[in-house]
């Protein structure tokens, strides 16, 4: 089956500045693809493309198998929603998501049968006959959601729909978009620069940085095995340690020298890595350092730490320590018995740790 | 075809103002400025001669009095309006409980016509029967105020009226500008301790700089096109005392057949709006594309 | 009064030796805010006291004298037996000359204006800030430097001297604000509400219709009573580009005032002065708070 989206190639500039440069993306129908990225990345002008709302510099945008690249949006067969919902202000709610029937001539009936479906499967009944501005922002991305769905199309597209939310309700909506996409079986794309959004909704992850992709993957590829050192650092709170350490061939195996201020370098041994280069970025999420005994496994290693800093945050305990002259997190048990100040033996888990050259970034295992 | 109809129809609907615009202002103000330099009487003529018209213009008396007149005219006019305006402006900031009311009164000369201000002021200052002659009546016989036959002083109840129809305007845009100063700043001086007038003078007005300019921009503006309070107030006499490059302008223009003078005077004008439009429309739309 | 001075500053309130002063500067505050009313308000007193006057009262009386005895006929003769040069017709003719010359300029300048900012706001092309720059510029020059040529266009086109050459000039040259107006205010929308509309399948005219005319009410009001404003006070292009028959109702003032034949009449002149600039201030009256609004539009940031 044809993917449901297809970008090749594409590119965007705006007269000498490339804002997106050789993208290529596929989905497949019922996929929930996340456009993830700091702001400036160009996810939003990918998303405007996509749409048709912004003309294309090079490159093709295929939806549902039929070539779109110059097609106006009206007729590419798709939804969006909008970071500000762009709820029309002066049509009531049930005009607001009947508009783009009303303006393609769908029948009257056809229209009401479909507005009472949609505000049912919203819980939104009660405020049809309501105007924009007198609704919660919770209720205008309700609504908002209501006209992209009662259109049915082949692709809905979301512009962080849910940055104009206060904290908890941004939690619930992303639960309920989430479930949505279960129910529909719906194929969506969705731009965000939360990165717990990201990994909480996709199917697939695009990371975008600069207007180049940087890595494409399901979320747990993206979170575990980072394809370069912007992605270790964007994806994950608190972000990955990046630390500078050098490798040596022992064998088959690595041995892994880490500087620290005061006291002899750690020394670290990988079974599994081969071929690195002399000097490495070690990367190693904050779960993946314990306190010693609290983890098992074959490739934990332990060393002796310097405990700067505690942070309790509740369920976890976070530790900094300072390691190859970087800040170092550790994420405990709530009940550690760190303390500032005081000698520590963490437990480094190489099982999960990703190596990068340092110059380019790339990934190295 | 329909698509290519969507993409082009928003530059169609500018078109026709653009097109407007090019010809009725662009294009006629190449017209006059070619005309200005031609030997242009009752007929326009077209071919070019020089810089002769501006030469007759500034050798001529009648427009030199007009050109002094447009800047005490406009100097006193301006300068008078901003003062009272923004002192207008602070004593109604002071929590006034018929603030409304007051405003109402200030600002009521912008909605009428140079015209009829003009016509209500000159029998308000007629010697023989306005001011002067109440005053007179109240016991002071020798009580003199003739300044619209006065040849020397008359221009100055030119600048009477104007201020009186313009000053409440600028009144309202510093009004809105004194309100629209952050709350907090204010607050946090008076928790401070700062006197009121300090408050005023330290930190409210130094941030109304655009205001001021604003109000500089519109009142130069008006100060330069002022023709029709002139015909009304005083009608450029008493001999050519209170003309004003405008009334200079439409007088060669229409009465005196003098075509090319018309068009020299108007070209001064227009390179006196130029001076202080240009700067001011350059600074504020490249501020607006940021 | 003072209470509302001791919310703003509670040090005074423990210092009651400071509030005498406190009182009396208010007092001051006020008188002086009431005199300067009085100045503003002299001119319409005068005007209104003398058109019911009779002559002989004007000659005797005391300009800001109330009258002795009130007539009307000053105001009907201004309406309908002044001369104007050689007419006697009074102002009626020249007013409704007015009115038929202002409301399709206001109309039409104002929905060109319209369609004009929606394009410049909203549906942004190369150059289109450029094409505003140039229209902008236009609201500022000074008319005598037009009047010339456009003396001959409309010699040319044949309206010269008609009401309809004199309702294009007014359009052409309003177009610069009524543009300036709806382009600041449609540029504060959120371009997105455009693209979800385009989603939605609406062309650039429906989404004008159904999106933005619905939310311009504010706007028109100030487009309106700008340009009604503008209209019905010029003098200029009036006395320019009108004849006989066809001049509004400010040039046919000035007639009045200045017309020489017979005895001064004051009494008729503040009386023609008066009806003159009566609908332009029911306008202020009625619709003040947009009257401000337009006239700072053009001066202030948008």
């Amino acid at each position: 089956m044809a993917p449901i989206l297809d970008i090749s190639k594409l590119q965007k500039s705006y007269g000498a500045t490339h804002v997106l440069k050789d993208i290529n993306v596929q989905i497949d129908e019922g996929d929930f693809l996340v456009l993830v990225g700091p702001s400036g990345c160009g996810k939003s002008t990918l998303l405007n493309c996509i749409a048709g709302l912004e003309p294309i510099t090079g490159g093709s945008i295929h939806i549902g198998g039929r070539d779109m690249t110059h097609v106006s949006p009206k007729d590419r067969d798709i939804a969006m929603v909008f970071q500000s919902y762009a709820l029309y202000p002066t049509m009531s709610v049930a005009k607001n998501i009947t508009f783009g029937m009303k303006v393609r001539g769908v029948d009257q009936a056809t229209q009401e049968a479909k507005l009472a479906d949609v505000a049912r499967q919203l819980q939104i009944e009660k405020l049809l006959n309501r105007r924009p501005g007198q609704l919660s922002g919770g209720q205008r991305q309700r609504v908002a959601m209501g006209r992209a769905l009662v259109r049915d199309p082949k692709l809905f597209l979301f512009d962080e729909p849910l940055s104009n939310l206060d904290a908890k309700l941004r939690v619930e909506m992303r639960s309920e978009i989430k479930k949505l996409h279960h129910s529909m079986n719906a194929s969506i794309v969705y731009v965000t620069h939360d990165q717990i959004e990201a990994m909480t909704l996709a199917t697939k992850i695009v990371v975008l940085k600069d207007g180049v992709v940087q890595q494409i993957g399901s979320p747990s590829e993206i979170y575990n095995k980072p394809a370069n050192l912007f992605v270790a650092d964007f994806m994950g709170s608190p972000a990955m340690n990046l630390i500078p350490a050098r490798a040596e061939p022992e064998g088959g195996a690595t041995r892994i020298e880490i500087d620290r201020e005061g006291a002899a370098p750690i020394i670290l041994h990988d079974p599994h890595a081969s071929g690195l280069p002399r000097d490495i970025i070690l990367g190693l999420r904050p779960e993946d350092i314990a306190e010693a005994g609290f983890r098992a496994g074959e490739d934990v290693q332990e060393a002796q730490c310097l405990v700067d800093m505690v942070e309790p945050a509740g369920a976890d305990t976070y530790v900094m320590s300072r390691l190859g002259g970087t800040g170092v997190t550790a994420r405990l048990h709530a009940e550690t018995i760190a303390r500032p100040g005081e000698q520590m033996t963490l437990a480094f888990d190489l099982g999960k740790v990703s190596y990068f050259e340092p110059g380019t970034g790339t990934r190295l295992n | 075809m329909t698509k290519w109809l969507e993409n082009h129809l928003p530059k169609m609907v500018l078109a026709p103002s653009f097109i407007a615009v090019l010809i009725f202002v662009y294009g006629f103000i190449a017209w006059t400025a070619w005309v200005s330099l031609t030997r242009s009487k009752l007929l326009p003529r077209y071919e070019i001669d020089g810089f002769i018209q501006y030469d007759r213009l500034f050798d001529s008396p009648r427009w030199d009095t007009a050109f002094g007149n447009l800047f005490i005219f406009g100097g006193l006019f301006i300068g008078i309006c901003m003062v009272l305006g923004l002192a207008l402006a602070i004593l109604l900031d002071q929590h006034i409980r018929v603030e409304g009311a007051i405003r109402t009164i200030y600002l009521y000369p912008m909605a009428l016509s140079m015209i009829v201000t003009g016509t209500a002021w000159k029998w308000i200052l007629n010697p023989g029967l306005g001011l002067e002659a109440m005053v007179q009546g109240w016991g002071y016989p020798n009580f003199s105020f003739d300044w619209l036959v006065d040849p020397d002083m008359a221009i100055y109840t030119v600048v009477l009226a104007g201020v009186w129809q313009s000053s409440g305007f600028v009144m309202a845009l510093f009004l809105a500008g004194l309100r629209s100063v952050d709350g907090e700043i204010i607050k946090a001086a008076q928790v401070d301790g700062i006197p009121t007038w300090r408050i005023y003078s330290a930190i409210i007005i130094p941030s109304m700089a655009p205001i001021f300019l604003s109000a500089f921009i519109v009142l130069a503006h008006l100060a330069i096109k002022a023709f029709d309070l002139v015909i009304a107030l005083t009608g450029g006499g008493p001999g050519y005392a209170t003309d004003l490059p405008a009334t200079y302008m439409y007088a060669m223009a229409f009465s005196r057949g003098d075509i090319g003078q018309a068009a020299s005077s108007a070209m001064v004008m227009m390179a006196v709006v130029f001076a202080i439009v240009v700067p001011y429309l350059y600074s504020e739309l490249r501020v607006r594309n940021d | 009064m003072t209470d509302v001075t001791a919310t703003h500053a509670p040090a005074q309130a423990v210092r009651p030796a400071r509030s005498w002063g406190k009182t009396a500067l208010r007092w001051i505050l006020y008188i002086v805010l009431g005199l300067f009313a009085l100045w503003y308000l002299m001119p319409l007193f005068v005007m209104l006291t003398t058109s019911i006057k009779t002559l002989e009262e004007i000659r005797t009386g005391s300009l800001i004298a109330l009258p002795r005895d009130a007539t009307l006929e000053p105001w009907a003769k201004a309406w309908s037996g002044a001369c104007t040069g050689i007419q006697c017709e009074g102002l009626r003719p020249f007013f409704w000359n007015s009115v038929i010359l202002a409301v399709p300029s206001v109309l039409i300048s104002t929905v060109i204006g319209a369609l004009n900012g929606y394009v410049i706001a909203q549906w942004r092309f190369k150059g289109a800030n450029i094409i505003f720059a140039l229209m902008l510029f236009g609201c500022f020059i000074p008319f005598q430097v037009v009047l010339l040529p456009m003396a001959r266009m409309l010699g040319l086109m044949g309206i010269a001297g008609t009401i309809p050459g004199l309702m294009f000039v007014h359009i052409i040259y309003g177009l610069g604000f009524t543009t300036l107006f709806f382009r600041n205010y449609y540029v504060t929308i959120p371009s997105e509400l455009v693209k979800a509309a385009k989603v939605d399948g609406a062309g650039f005219l429906r989404i004008f219709v159904s999106i933005f005319l619905p939310l311009s009410l504010p706007i028109v009001v100030v487009s309106v009573i700008w340009q009604f404003t503008q209209i019905w006070n010029d003098f200029l292009f009036g006395v320019s580009f009108s004849s006989a028959g066809t001049q509004p109702v400010t040039v046919a003032l000035n007639n009045i005032v200045n017309s020489t034949t017979g005895v001064k009449e004051y009494n008729v002149d503040m009386a023609a002065a008066i009806i003159a600039a009566l609908p332009t201030l029911l306008v202020y009256v009625v619709a003040g708070k947009y009257f401000i609004r337009g006239l700072t539009a053009g001066s202030v940031k948008g």
